[in-house]
């Protein structure tokens, strides 16, 4: 095989291992980190997750029951600055929650009276430094639940 | 002097060193410190433009209840457990298309998930069996290894453990389904999964007893899911699989809009001891026993023919 050749197949090996790899490590993060902090509420088996960049958006549609006790998890990496998040009533776009005025918390625990479709609005923020070089990293959107 | 050999040591010796700073940039495994930091890192950085393109692009996730959550749901709900409403797991060797598959590997997903909920040790047991025989048609692979039958198996009598590990199944299907660009068929074992669930929860209710009833609750709450469903499935407009289900779907549909929901505004008021917040709000429903007949039926023909 030539040296072109051999480069070639590097270079294509590399292309297509580096997203896989990347999607892996993403999966790994919300196992190992996202789900394991959701103890003691009980993850519900979905995978939400991807690798967002800084100032990219993200938003979550769900229904939530009454008569459960929800944890909503949203995990960074550590690359990124911690994650924004909003919880918001889908019919009418009221904030119900805010994050940024709770220090950035990662999670938010809840119950309802009643069953509604909540939206989850996560962004991952622009640091101050650094904007000619916007990072790339994981974010994980997690659920657990218990009987209330 | 040969440099072939010195070519290719070098070639591969980059290929190790780009693949260990992949893997050892990521932190992998290492335990958090505390809630809220956390300990993976994924290298890359992209240009200004790109950056701003992408700011322009919502990522969009709709969630459908997981096979796991619709289970607990239904139990929450006081309901029985009625092994004659599963799918018989000698049903499974006749699934052969990827759309049967798919829908039984959610099919199967809930039973697993309801009998184990009420420690049906021996369903359990058979139902992973079931659910490991269509992901493996579906080749999504690990999601149920041996592993997992051999962890079920000397959990068998530890209700957490199981949930657990049935928790662990689920997102190792959702995940190498997504991660592997199917969502259409991410999609489909999801709504195979509510189906069960809406069938297994139609068939327990008495038609005769619709007033204050736990479970009816539960079944008219699936109408706030169902614009999430529709959603999910218009979002892989080339996945047949996912558009012929979507029909379905949109058929559900027509009959939950003869249900009404009336919700008040909601209130976020939080307990500052627990920090748990509570999303106070009335909500009222009004189905009649005329309705509630059609759905059942609309629901056993359509779970008919997902099992059939």
């Amino acid at each position: 095989m030539t040296k072109k050749g051999i480069l070639f197949i590097s270079l294509l090996t590399c292309m297509i291992a580096l997203p896989m790899a990347m999607n892996a490590q993403c999966k790994q993060f919300a196992k190992n980190t996202c789900k394991a902090s959701l103890d003691p509420y009980q993850h519900d088996g979905n995978y939400h997750a991807a690798l967002l960049i800084e100032g990219e958006e993200a938003e979550l549609y769900k229904t939530f029951y009454s008569d459960r006790e929800y944890r909503i998890g949203v995990c960074g990496a550590n690359n990124l600055e911690a994650v924004e998040f909003k919880i918001v009533d889908t019919r009418n776009g009221k904030v119900l929650y805010d994050n940024s005025l709770n220090d950035y918390d990662w999670k938010w625990d809840f119950n309802l009276e009643s069953s509604q479709q909540l939206k989850i609005m996560v962004k991952v923020p622009v640091p101050e430094t650094n904007v000619d070089e916007p990072q790339e990293g994981c974010v994980a959107i997690m659920f657990g639940s218990r009987d209330d | 002097m040969n440099r072939k050999p010195l070519l290719f040591g070098r070639i591969f010796l980059l290929l190790f060193l780009m693949l260990g700073m992949i893997l050892t940039g990521c932190n992998l495994g290492k335990k958090s410190e505390g809630e809220g930091s956390w300990d993976f890192e994924a290298s890359g950085t992209l240009d200004t433009e790109t950056q701003e393109q992408l700011n322009t692009a919502k990522r969009i996730f709709y969630a459908l209840p997981s096979p796991l959550e619709t289970a607990m749901l239904i139990k929450n709900a006081g309901a029985a457990y009625n092994e004659e409403l599963m799918n018989p797991v000698s049903n499974s060797s006749k699934y052969i298309t990827s759309k049967s598959k798919a829908l039984n590997l959610g099919i199967y997903s809930t039973d697993l998930s309801y009998a184990s909920l009420f420690d049906q040790s021996q369903a359990t047991l058979d139902y992973v069996g079931a659910a490991k025989e269509m992901a493996d048609g579906l080749n999504i692979l690990d999601a149920i290894n041996e592993e997992t039958v051999t962890q079920l198996e000397e959990q068998i009598n530890n209700r957490d453990a199981i949930i657990d590990i049935i928790s662990e199944t689920l997102m190792n299907s959702s995940s190498f389904l997504k991660e592997n660009d199917l969502e259409g068929t991410a999609s489909v074992v999801l709504v195979g999964g509510w189906i069960e669930g809406l069938y297994i929860a139609t068939n327990l209710v008495n038609e005769h007893d619709l007033e204050d009833n736990k479970l009816v609750e539960r079944i008219v709450d699936q109408k706030l899911s169902l614009d999430i469903m529709i959603n999910l499935l218009e979002s892989s407009p080339e996945d047949a699989d996912a558009q012929a289900v979507l029909e379905d779907v949109k058929a559900l549909k027509t009959i939950f809009d003869k249900i009404t929901i009336d919700q008040g505004e909601v209130t976020a008021v939080e307990d500052p001891e627990t920090n748990v917040t509570t999303l106070k709000s009335e909500s009222s429903i009004k189905i009649t026993n005329r309705v509630f007949t059609e759905l059942k039926t609309k629901v056993i023909e359509i779970r008919n023919s997902y099992i059939s």
